[in-house]
């Protein structure tokens, strides 16, 4: 065979700079062979390496009490007791599932629950965060229905419920959409397992399945920007296999039942490259490895390829010399392919063999730690005060508005979203005490009493307009999510979402959103333990809304106490937490968006202390018992969350009639739809009242009585009236309507 | 008693159909892995809901090949219950043991929510608690439970009474609205001839405890663990 000569030609094909070409040529003191340059390019791309995020992601906080596993590893992992923790990551798969929506959603599903697993934990819920373009744009429909289906295909059948998630649509995912997903899994503590290739000698074994061309170099495509050209790509999306990754799901878990192995990662972005280097690298260590014994399904497949393929459902593990046997007859009751490819050796080189040749030869560090870090220029896009102008008093007043209230409940982004999870099996595990449709979702620890609130928030149009507002409102946001359901917030993985880091304005909106969230965590002394950096969502060199996705997860002590933002009982007061919050707020909303087409203006004041002190106030109602409903005020202000209260109540809609806790002088679609942060929308027995009241003070948060739940009508006072069931109408039917999808 | 909960490669509710058993009823359950062709010592088998197999070729029909298939036949021909529940049910009516077939929803659409089932019969060891006409709320989650069967076996189900869960609404209607899949006759459930195994797509050991929502299926293994207690005397 003979060898492909490297230039820099070649290097610059692989998306590599002519400065980074230099870098690899200074440290290998000659050139790269081909091998070689396809290891460099993939764990040089932004995707492996973070070159551009690195300098920013540092300014997170991501140490605390609790946190057992910080950023680094496969996933983080957070102590909740008991000898138990969570280990969760959010992870993108934006580029995939635009070319492929089907597969490309699947493989995000796969991947990250692999993630989960390999540390050890068994995955129990699912989250996505999901973003469209315009509803009524011609892609749209075949994209949420092949991202949803390519969930539910997924999830479902490797049998780890998808219990909530998030969906948006908007114009400038027209042509890069995004996919986000969040796994959370349980493990106990002395069951954690880490991405390390310790101790000389050891094997280095290849489980799972057979290795094809599939996916080959899907981290660079992931660090591209998009063009005409995308289709073609289509090959380089990896096709998944949930039945394959159920058998190894089990089969690695049977396996850490044993105290067989050292290490084990999964061989996600960048496949063999990437796993073989980063354990070796995390350990110290160097390896060396011989790919004819890699199983794969194709014939013919170069070196090259069999490094960079990122077929999935696929396993490097390192187990201590002489338990080959074990490990090997766990894997065949599985019916999983098993190969020793390799050992770990103690010179700090990744070398690897085909043919009887050595085809690679690198030392580890330079791959991984020495990888280029850049800190980009970043600078305020010269358009950005005019975004910021509006004059709300130029809004025209609706006619009617409570045919306006119906249409903002009607909307995409505030109806209901149950033809999307009702194709996902959110049950399955039998930890589900809160299905989709509330704040946030509750899981059951099994032999505890704990609980376990998970919810997943971005405001886009905030981050957009300004993002360092905008990033500490999707943490704040995400947190008061899981406080409504009574949970104490105690971690958060990300999924940060921008468009091409070269360009100093999408630098500094990156580090702006950055920078907000974590000013918020700090308030909260919330660890960001885990997430994941997605560039390059660009097409045609036009940029996304920034899209920073948080998800938040929340510990309940005793699960008895959940709460759901559904009003329970006839005759309940109704409060709203947070009443001095009263300043219009209409930037960036979804009034101004929806009703009047715009998306301009200052984006709600945050004030992440507050935020703190209401997620206290709110977790300690819960844990006495003081609540029946608790639901956070977010898109579409206080008027959708009390619709939103009424209409999702179980086994049918009820009504509710408040007070405007606006000044007079507000006008009145303002005070129905400002989305003033800070705030939450409380109902209680009237028996209650005086230790509600009396916990609020407690924790310095201002309440005001707004009247009670009740009757068939939903109002408020002198402003607007809607009958519940006809408002639960327009809600159910709003999404389906506009993607043209039958019940 | 000693019942079985049958783990087949991609089963997934295993784990729920074992814990609802073992922890929710106190009942001896254990797991036995789809090569093991004795099952003798057994009172009860499970066949429980998941992807074998992946459904690659259709669903059920790989499982229905795995030695433990073989000593279930042997098993139910002696009488003893068995409950195969989704993925389970589509195992059965692969094997044989229960007439018919699946095929995709109507909607082309997998779905999991909570449907209504309307109890056809009492006198099956999976609803001896359970009075005629009872309704109760389980939930489903599936994209082949769309049953089909030909007019003849049909009416010979419905001769012999061996239909035992129907969809319908809040109030007992199986009418078409209450319909999630498009299933013949809004049928959920069969059973044997000998009424000893049952076939059902919705899934009861999901709904066994307070906390879930639902604790109706939990009546079906109290059912179970009576009948088989009540033979054993």
């Amino acid at each position: 065979m003979k060898e492909i000569p490297v230039t820099k030609e070649l290097a610059r094909d692989h998306g590599l700079s002519e400065e980074e070409f230099g870098r690899i040529r200074k440290i290998l003191g000659r050139d790269p062979t081909i091998t070689e340059l396809g290891i460099f390019s993939v764990m040089w791309s932004e995707h492996c390496s973070y070159k551009s995020s690195r300098v920013h992601l540092r300014k997170f906080p991501t140490k605390g009490p609790r946190v057992l596993q910080g950023p680094g590893e496969n996933a983080g992992i957070v102590d909740i007791g008991e000898g138990l923790a969570v280990a969760f990551k959010m992870e993108s798969h934006n580029h995939p599932s635009y070319i492929e929506p089907y597969q490309g959603a699947a493989t995000g599903v796969g991947g990250i629950l692999r993630d989960i697993f390999t540390m050890g934990a068994r995955p129990i819920a699912l989250l996505d965060s999901l973003r469209f373009g315009r509803i009524d744009h011609p892609r749209t429909r075949y994209l949420v229905d092949g991202v949803v289906s390519g969930i539910a295909g997924y999830g479902n059948c490797i049998g780890v419920p998808t219990v909530g998630g998030e969906v948006y649509f908007d114009e400038c995912y027209d042509g890069n959409i995004l996919v986000n997903v969040f796994t959370l899994g349980v493990v106990r503590h002395d069951r954690i397992f880490r991405g390390t290739a310790s101790g000389i000698g050891n094997p280095i074994i290849y489980v799972g399945s057979k290795t094809g061309r599939d996916g080959i170099h899907g981290a660079t495509m992931a660090s591209e920007e998009f063009d005409e050209k995308s289709e073609e790509k289509r090959p380089t999306v990896q096709v998944g296999d949930p039945f394959t990754e159920k058998l190894l799901l089990e089969a690695c878990l049977e396996l850490m039942r044993t105290d067989a192995i050292v290490g084990i990662q999964d061989m996600g972005a960048a496949g063999l490259t990437s796993s073989s280097f980063e354990m070796a690298s995390r350990a110290g260590t160097g390896f060396s490895m011989d790919l004819d014994r890699v199983p794969r399904r194709e014939e013919r497949m170069t070196p090259y390829e069999l490094m960079l393929s990122e077929s999935q459902e696929r396993m490097l593990i390192v187990a201590k010399k002489g338990r080959e046997r074990e490990v090997r007859e766990i894997f065949e009751k599985w019916d999983l392919d098993f190969s020793v490819i390799g050992e770990v050796t103690g010179d700090g080189i990744g070398r690897i063999r085909a043919g009887g040749r050595t085809v690679a030869e690198i030392p580890v560090g330079a791959v991984t730690d020495d990888a280029p870090v850049y800190d980009r220029p970043a600078a305020r896009p010269e358009g950005q005060d005019a975004l910021l102008r509006l004059d709300c008093s130029a809004l025209p007043f609706p006619s009617d508005l409570s045919e306006t209230w119906k249409r903002m409940m009607a909307c995409p982004e505030m109806a209901d979203k149950r033809w999307i999870y009702r194709q996902y099996d959110t049950m399955i595990r039998t930890n589900t005490l809160v299905l989709p449709g509330s704040d946030a979702a509750v899981l059951r620890v099994k032999g505890t009493r704990k609980g376990i609130a998970l919810s997943v928030d971005c405001n886009s149009r905030y981050c957009y307009l300004d993002p360092y507002v905008g990033g500490m409102i999707a943490v704040c946001e995400s947190a008061r999510n899981v406080a409504c359901s009574g949970a104490e917030p105690i971690g958060v993985s990300d999924c940060l979402n921008f468009g091409n880091p070269e360009k100093p304005e999408i630098m500094w909106q990156f580090r702006s959103a950055i920078e907000g969230m974590a000013k918020a965590c700090d308030a909260f002394r919330i660890p960001v333990v885990s997430g994941n950096v997605s560039f390059y969502n660009e097409t045609k060199g036009k940029g996304i809304y920034p899209t920073p996705s948080v998800a938040m997860v929340g510990l309940l002590e005793d699960v008895s106490t959940r709460l759901v933002q559904a009003f329970r009982e006839e005759g309940d007061l109704v409060f709203l937490a947070g009443a001095d919050r009263n300043a219009v707020e209409l930037g960036g909303s979804l009034y101004l968006n929806e009703i009047h087409g715009k998306v301009a203006g200052v984006p709600p004041e945050a004030d992440p202390a507050h935020e703190a002190s209401l997620c206290g106030f709110l977790r300690a109602a819960a844990s006495r018992r003081l609540l029946s409903s608790a639901h956070d005020l977010a898109e579409g202000g206080l008027a959708c969350a009390l619709a939103e209260s009424c209409v999702t109540r179980d086994p049918g809609p009820i009504g509710a009639r408040i007070r405007n806790p606006f000044p007079e002088s507000v006008r009145a679609d303002f005070a129905m739809f400002s989305e003033n942060q800070g705030r939450a929308l409380l109902s209680c027995p009237p028996a209650k009242k005086a230790s509600l009241l009396a916990a609020a003070r407690e924790f310095r948060i201002t309440m005001e009585e707004l009247g009670a739940v009740g009757g068939t009508v939903i109002e408020i006072e002198g402003i607007a009236r809607v009958e519940a069931p006809e408002m639960e109408k327009a809600w159910r039917a709003g999404l389906t309507g506009a993607l043209g999808f039958g019940g | 008693m000693k019942i079985a909960v049958l783990v087949f490669p991609g089963s997934n509710c295993d784990h729920d159909a074992y814990h609802t058993l073992k922890h929710v009823l106190s009942a001896d359950a254990r797991f036995v892995w789809h090569k093991e062709s004795d099952i003798s010592g057994f009172d009860a088998v499970v066949i429980p809901g998941g992807f074998t197999y992946g459904d690659y070729l259709r669903t059920g029909a790989m499982a229905k090949l795995s030695p433990v298939m073989g000593a279930v036949k042997r098993f139910a021909a002696a009488g003893g219950p068995v409950i195969g529940i989704c993925n389970g049910f589509q195992i059965l009516l692969e094997s044989g043991l229960l007439p018919g077939a699946m095929i995709a929803n109507e909607s082309l659409k997998f779905i999991c929510e909570y449907v209504n089932l309307r109890t056809e019969t009492s006198t099956t060891p999976f609803t001896k608690q359970i009075p005629e006409k009872t309704v109760l709320k389980i939930p489903i989650a599936h994209y082949q439970g769309n049953y089909f069967a030909d007019r003849e076996t049909l009416a010979a189900l419905e001769a012999n009474g061996q239909v035992v869960f129907r969809y319908c609404d809040p109030l007992g209607n199986a009418s078409p609205e209450s319909n999630p899949n498009g299933s013949v006759g809004n049928i959920a459930g069969i059973c044997s001839k000998g009424r000893n195994v049952l076939g059902m797509m919705p899934h009861p050991e999901r709904c066994a405890e307070e906390e879930m929502g639902s604790t109706d299926g939990k009546r079906l293994f109290t059912s179970m663990i009576e009948w088989v207690e009540e033979k054993g005397k």
